[in-house]
């Protein structure tokens, strides 16, 4: 998955991209102010690069509102209407604000807000991307330490080559083959879809997360089918994170086990559970959280292909579907929504890198 | 081994080369040994090879057009008389359109390392080189491209140019540089203060032939390994973007457009989908074995 795209670590920055921890701990708030104002410039050339690719789309937003039979006089009405025949950096401006206050104007297909109907779409990626990072964290991690502790056996050649095949495999393809064989030969678990029409609204979404919702609502029967729901393409997207994970876990661990520590540590006789678990696996898990928080950003926006594949009503489904129909504030509305998430997430994983690397801390 | 073979083999592992061409050829040859060594990475070259022998002659060894229906045969499975691979909807032999759908690929993915990699490497070298304003500036721009999420940028901008597969590759090019010109510029920080391009630098040499001359060139290895590793990415981005019906057009055969042709008949006919996908895996691993080993092989150092 491109590295949709299907993450290669290549789309990701790196941590080894990060300036060294010594460097950080000199600039204390100082690296905070420069985080902000990176933070603030990126997010405005995140909406300059979708404004722009708003500007040079062929379809005239004029005619998509007033339709073609309209007269001129009208035509111009609505020009005004929207801004359209003031200057361009004022209707960029006008833009930066609205987006600002989370108004991304009305999608032509539902006749929403954009902010409206993305609200109502997040929590099914949000779910997907969740439990599929839980999957990725629980299998990735015990892979990557066994590969980099058994380096060299063919146990860390059948990881590398399992990891090797998660950057290779086209994403909705394997959904479709997932889908193929569990849910239509094996028939384990259900179909495309969050729910089976039997079980939709019975429970009242209230963080919109079904697996929440209907747990917090004791409705355990709308829980094992969501669940059944869920467990495939979560598995799918789940793989690729593990790629990730597991590759980046193997090469931060042996990175830790060439340390002289290590070798004290042994040489002082302590078992080897203790030095693996403790010694190194202490160093280890603090680059790997940026490491899982960067897999979930891409996840966040990897699943696009999946829940095209599954049917899953998320934002990926939303924008696709937009795009299909040319409505293009939706369009725009969510990539900003998801680049901007991208770019939070980015900006979290750095600051849990800080707080919690002690070398890092101010 | 001839006493001449084995003298050219110690000529080529010469630890004091008695010429630049000695030591150039030498460093091949001790890549070469060290590749050779790598199986999976060998596996990676062969299924490399095989695609480019597929985009070149491909169309010739097809038995069939890949774009002339035949109702009354479509949907025949795989083994069928004269169809290997089966026949899609339309009754067009999936073999003969798998092979001519090789050539897109090669051609999008060419054409994206083409465009990408020497706008990264100038970017990233410039900016290294020039420091200050300049680089702060280039600099933030491709934080901002990296921000972006690469399949939904893509999705926005073929939306905006309308589908079609010249339209993929720039979006996808769009997409792609920005790691480029941060390594690059890593490269370019760690030289620019040697003494050679001091030295360089003294006999009056300008910024743009030193950075054309001198720092391009030692900056040449890491992209290489850096554009193999994302070929793989970048034909899967392109067969998404198909997929969803917005790289190349009906009836082209290509093949993430083919799985999406084959999503229809699934369930009774999985080998429509399944044909081209499988193709799409092999083509990428392949990249992505081949990008691994010559990682191990031009840099030692790292693991990763």
């Amino acid at each position: 998955m491109p590295r949709p795209t299907p993450p290669t670590p290549s789309t990701l920055p790196a941590a080894s991209q990060r300036p060294p921890p010594g460097r950080r701990l000199r600039h204390g708030a100082g690296a905070l102010g420069r985080l902000v104002l990176t933070l603030a410039i990126t997010g405005l050339g995140l909406l300059a690069v979708t404004f722009f690719i708003g500007r040079v789309v062929p379809v005239d937003p004029v005619l998509a509102a007033v339709g073609d039979r309209a007269s001129e006089a009208t035509y111009q009405a609505a020009r005004e209407a929207l801004g359209l025949d003031r200057p361009l950096w004022e209707q960029f401006l006008t833009y930066v604000g609205n987006a600002l206050t989370g108004d991304f104007g009305t999608s032509v297909l539902t006749s929403n807000p954009v902010a409206v109907d993305i609200a109502r779409v997040f929590p099914a990626t949000l779910e997907l991307a969740t439990v599929a990072t839980i999957l990725g964290v629980l299998l990735g991690v015990p892979a990557g330490i066994i590969a980099a502790v058994r380096q060299g056996t063919w146990t860390d050649h059948v990881i590398r080559v399992l990891g090797l095949i998660g950057y290779s495999v086209p994403v909705f393809w394997l959904g479709l083959m997932g889908l193929l064989v569990f849910y239509a030969k094996l028939d384990w678990v259900a179909g495309p879809g969050r729910l089976d029409l039997l079980y939709v609204g019975l429970v009242e979404p209230v963080t919109g997360v079904i697996l929440l919702d209907s747990a917090m609502a004791g409705a355990w029967d709308v829980f094992r089918d969501a669940l059944a729901h869920i467990v495939l393409p979560a598995s799918i997207l789940g793989y690729f994170s593990l790629a990730y994970i597991s590759r980046m876990t193997r090469s931060f661990m042996l990175e830790q086990l060439r340390q002289e520590y290590i070798t004290t540590a042994r040489v002082k006789g302590l078992p080897e559970r203790t030095v693996i678990g403790r010694h190194a696996l202490g160093n280890v898990w603090v680059p790997l959280v940026t490491v899982i928080a960067l897999s979930y950003a891409t996840l966040l926006e990897g699943s696009v292909l999946t829940e095209i594949v599954f049917s899953w009503p998320g934002l990926g489904f939303y924008i696709t579907n937009s795009l299909l129909n040319a409505d293009m504030n939706a369009v725009l509305g969510g990539t900003v929504v998801v680049g901007a998430v991208f770019i939070g997430l980015n900006l979290l994983s750095d600051g849990l890198y800080r707080l919690l690397d002690p070398r890092a801390r101010p | 081994m001839s006493p001449q073979r084995a003298g050219l083999r110690a000529w080529l592992l010469s630890e004091a080369p008695a010429s630049r061409g000695q030591a150039r050829l030498g460093d091949l040859y001790r890549s070469g040994l060290r590749f050779r060594r790598n199986p999976l990475a060998l596996a990676g070259l062969i299924i490399i090879l095989l695609l480019l022998l597929i985009a070149a002659i491909g169309p010739l060894l097809a038995p069939f057009s890949p774009t002339d229906q035949a109702l009354d045969l479509r949907l025949l499975p795989p083994g069928a008389e004269g169809h290997w691979l089966g026949t899609d909807g339309l009754g067009r032999d999936i073999l003969s359109r798998l092979l001519h759908g090789g050539r897109i690929t090669l051609a999008v993915v060419v054409l994206v390392a083409i465009i990408v990699a020497p706008v990264g490497l100038l970017i990233g070298t410039v900016a290294g080189y020039a420091g200050g304003l300049i680089d702060s500036v280039l600099m933030r721009l491709t934080d901002i491209f990296l921000a972006f999420p690469r399949l939904i940028l893509a999705l926005a901008l073929v939306a905006a140019l309308g589908p079609g597969i010249e339209n993929a590759v720039i979006a996808i090019a769009l997409t792609t540089w920005p790691p480029y010109a941060r390594i690059a510029r890593a490269e370019t920080l760690t030289i620019r203060n040697s003494d050679f391009i001091a030295a360089a630098r003294l006999q009056g040499a300008s910024p743009a032939r030193i950075i054309l001359r001198q720092v391009m060139p030692l900056c040449t290895s890491s992209v290489i390994v850096r554009v193999t590793l994302d070929m793989a990415g970048i034909i899967l981005t392109a067969a998404g973007l198909g997929f969803l019906g917005l790289g190349a057009q009906p009836p082209t055969p290509e093949w993430g457009a083919m799985v999406a042709d084959g999503r229809k008949y699934l369930l009774d006919h999985w080998w429509v989908a399944t044909m081209p996908g499988l193709a799409i895996f092999v083509v990428a691993l392949g990249f992505n074995l081949l990008g691994d080993g010559l990682r191990d092989v031009l840099d030692p150092r790292g693991d990763r």
